[in-house]
């Protein structure tokens, strides 16, 4: 255990990639995780790294493109209507096979929406953020504790996998400080970047670092050899966290800030006598479908939390095959739920008065 | 003896442009130059969207490929991490002057230290002959078919001009390639923006005009002539900027 | 356990009040958190925090139902004062806020803060006053406790400050309505 420092959900993000190895930061200013480019802006010289702000975030994130593909750690950072933005550029670095982490510190939409936190990007971040047969691993940590752990797990599983992967927050995870222990990280043992495009040195052939496929069956090959990874990553990556779900009747599922708001409506309800469990996707892509499964017999019905119109619930349903009832409680539009909300929906669902 | 040689820092790819097109020369001046500094082993080349998408199969040195109008990001990218790897990119009309506009201007702005290529032909090729920002007035292209008229499509982009203006400009030259002469400078002001970079002094540029027989609807010849006729007056040739002339003139 | 909610204008020093006591209940092992409303008001609008001191891992970071409400002005007094505990603590600014007819199921303590610290050379320093005030009378921390984590946070390039921080709280400490 090293030393607890408090800080802002924000803060950690910078901090945290910064201790990844990662010295390069391409961003542009957006509400509600501008302190984060701020944190880099002081910090990055410091450690003899860049933080530039991009003129847009589609210059951003093919800034990150470049870096990524000169086989540099790189990240960016943005807010729901930002990182919409940057969705072609996400495209093109999936489709080129390089790492880099981008962050979503999520406010309401669609549009300008509002700036208060939000999680409806859910399906954009875990279904289409970008063109193309497509996935990344997208990571929801609930705690700015979490964030450090994450953020460090990013940079690796980017290295590991060669692809993008998000960290998707919200506003309030973003604003808020708590304390942060950065400890240690054991890091992976990342592959050697033998494709990267930083100057062959006249020892090897040239790198490209490329998205086109002219040829259908070439481009259909590379695809399938992709989904290969990514079936790999659903084996092996998937992240969960569970509260007394082994009796539960009523299994809440929920990620991010709005988990541990449910965790306290869990809580009591279980004072009530309601056998109430919280089930947390960590990793929302690989979704953790085996072990949401493993539930559906016991448990009488699910409940999906989140701070959107429901954007998870068909992720459970398939998930456990339709066996239960899913049913959805959320707020939108950048009005975090309450405990009792949640709570009187898990009453609802338990068979009514208690 | 040999007399004709192709560069090194060209692959053994045939070229896919059409008969006439005037990449096939302005890649070879590129590859001539990177073979002449000997840095092929420490460039890397950023292909646009456009005709030449596939510069990444004839260039030998390391080569992303950005999107469309990306490139001088991309670079920036690349450049920011490898600040002594050589970088360039290499862009049609389209992809610079259209879409990529805020990305040139801005790599531009902030003096990256990176090359840009840019091919001026007054037309979208790959796509088939659409109007491009810098399609000249009364030009017929699919999406003017009655000629582009200022007052309804807009005035053309004279873009070595506009970038003059800016600090981070260190050196701007137009140039073409419809004759010997002519592609004699061309190579003379790729070098040279290459030797910029080399010398840390900010973003060079050099806009080549080029020809599009295939989609100008002329012969090679012809179309060589029409560039001569009607681009040059429009585009003048010559340098925009040169910091380091500048530089020796306040010695 | 404490749910906290400090509000009043921005500039006011609420979210700086508010990170003082989540960094001295840190320092004792607690869980803490700390969450600011946020938006396009960075100066003169209204502004809040939501600050959480306890013994078990947090849930939902945002106070609704204070234990304990800081109001440094009249629309934060109308805003929250309805929504703390029964049996709450208000601590209120008493010199700019008008809370008669205030709600007989909670305990009141005002205090003229703003006045208190423009009386004794400590413009700015109200917020500072009022956390000498609560940290007093709720017995959240011990109040030498308190004055040495709050002034071991004052960075070298502020040291001037010190003393009057250490003013203000002996203020707030030393109040007796």
């Amino acid at each position: 255990m090293g030393e607890k420092l408090l800080m802002k959900g924000n803060e950690v993000l910078g901090e945290a990639a910064i201790r990844a190895g990662c010295k390069l930061f391409f961003g542009y200013p957006i509400t509600p995780q501008t302190e984060l480019a701020e944190y880099l802006a002081k910090k990055m010289p410091k450690v003899g790294g860049l933080c530039l702000q991009a003129e847009s975030e589609v210059a951003a994130i093919n800034m990150v493109l470049g870096a990524a593909s000169a086989g540099e750690r790189v990240f960016t950072s943005s807010s729901s209507p930002g990182v919409s933005l940057k969705s072609e550029g996400i495209s093109y670095i999936v489709g080129s096979d390089v790492p880099c982490v981008i962050v979503n510190v999520q406010r309401g939409g669609p549009g300008l929406g509002g700036i208060q936190p939000a999680q409806s990007d859910y399906y954009q971040a875990t279904k289409a953020l970008g063109h193309g047969d497509m996935h990344f691993i997208v990571l929801a940590p609930a705690y700015v504790q979490e964030i450090a752990t994450l953020m460090g797990e990013a940079f690796d599983l980017a290295d590991i996998y060669r692809m993008p992967v998000m960290i998707l927050a919200d506003g309030a995870l973003g604003q808020m400080m708590e304390p942060v222990d950065f400890g240690e990280k054991k890091q992976r043992e990342i592959p050697e970047k033998t494709w990267a495009c930083n100057g062959h040195k006249n020892q090897r052939a040239h790198n490209v670092v490329n998205s086109l496929y002219i040829s259908p069956e070439v481009l259909e090959e590379v695809v399938v050899e992709r989904f290969k990874r990514y079936a790999e990553i659903e084996e092996k990556e998937v992240l969960f966290d569970e509260y007394m779900t082994e009796d539960a009747d009523v299994v809440v599922v929920s990620y991010g800030i709005t988990a541990r708001i449910a965790k306290t409506a869990v809580k009591a309800a279980r004072e009530k006598g309601i056998k109430a469990g919280l089930f947390r996707p960590i990793s929302l892509w690989p979704f953790p479908k085996k072990e949401l499964a493993s539930l559906a017999d016991k448990a009488k019905c699910f409940l999906s939390v989140e701070m959107n119109m429901g954007q998870m619930v068909d992720d459970i349903k398939v998930a456990i095959d339709c066996k239960k009832p899913v049913s959805h409680y959320g707020r939108t539009g950048g009005v975090i739920p309450t405990p009792d909300e949640i709570l009187a929906k898990i009453v609802e669902l338990n068979g009514g008065e208690n | 003896m040999i007399v004709f040689d192709k560069p090194k820092a060209l692959t053994d790819t045939p070229f896919h442009y059409c008969p006439g097109c005037t990449h096939g020369i302005v890649h070879r001046l590129v590859a001539e130059v990177i073979d002449e500094m000997g840095i092929e082993g420490n460039t890397v080349g950023v292909a646009p969207v456009g005709c030449s998408v596939f510069a990444y199969n004839y260039f030998n040195c390391d080569v992303i490929q950005a999107p469309h109008g990306r490139a001088p990001a991309v670079a920036t990218g690349v450049k920011r991490a490898h600040p002594d790897d050589f970088v360039f990119t290499y862009q049609g009309d389209g992809d610079l002057a259209a879409i990529g506009t805020a990305e040139t201007v801005h790599s531009a702005a902030r003096g990256e230290n990176i090359t840009i290529i840019f091919i001026n032909n007054a037309i979208y090729g790959m796509t088939g002959g659409q109007m491009a920002p810098t399609t000249l007035p009364g030009q017929v292209t699919t999406t003017s078919p009655y000629g582009r008229k200022p007052e309804i499509q807009g005035n053309p982009v004279r873009i070595c001009e506009m970038l003059s203006t800016l600090e981070g400009t260190a050196f701007a030259q137009r140039v073409a390639v419809d004759s010997v002469k002519n592609v004699k400078a061309a190579k003379a002001a790729i070098r040279k923006a290459f030797e910029v970079q080399k010398n840390k002094q900010g973003f060079s540029i050099v806009e080549v005009l080029s020809t599009c027989p295939t989609n100008w609807g002329l012969s090679p010849l012809k179309a060589i002539e029409w560039l001569r006729e009607n681009m040059i007056p429009y585009y003048p040739l010559g340098v925009y900027k040169d910091k380091t002339e500048e530089a020796k003139v306040n010695e | 356990m404490s749910n906290i909610l400090l509000a009043g204008f921005g500039g006011q020093g609420i979210l700086f009040a508010g990170k003082q006591l989540v960094l001295a209940g840190m320092k004792q092992g607690k869980e803490v958190s700390w969450l600011p409303s946020y938006g396009p008001e960075m100066r003169g609008g209204t502004c809040n925090c939501s600050v959480i001191i306890e013994d078990e891992p947090i849930g939902s970071p945002l106070v609704i139902k204070p234990d304990i409400l800081l109001a440094f002005n009249g629309p934060s007094y109308e805003k929250f004062a309805p929504n703390i505990v029964t049996g709450g603590k208000l601590f209120v600014d008493s010199s700019l806020v008008n809370f008669e007819g205030a709600r007989d199921d909670i305990e009141i303590y005002p205090i003229p803060a703003t006045t208190l610290a423009n009386d004794n050379g400590l413009t700015g320093l109200a917020n500072v006053i009022m956390l000498g005030y609560i940290v007093k009378k709720t017995g959240i921390f011990d109040a030498e406790y308190f004055e040495n984590s709050l002034i071991s946070g004052i960075p070298a390039s502020k040291a001037h400050m010190i003393d009057f921080n250490k003013k203000a709280l002996k203020l707030g400490f030393e109040y007796e309505g």
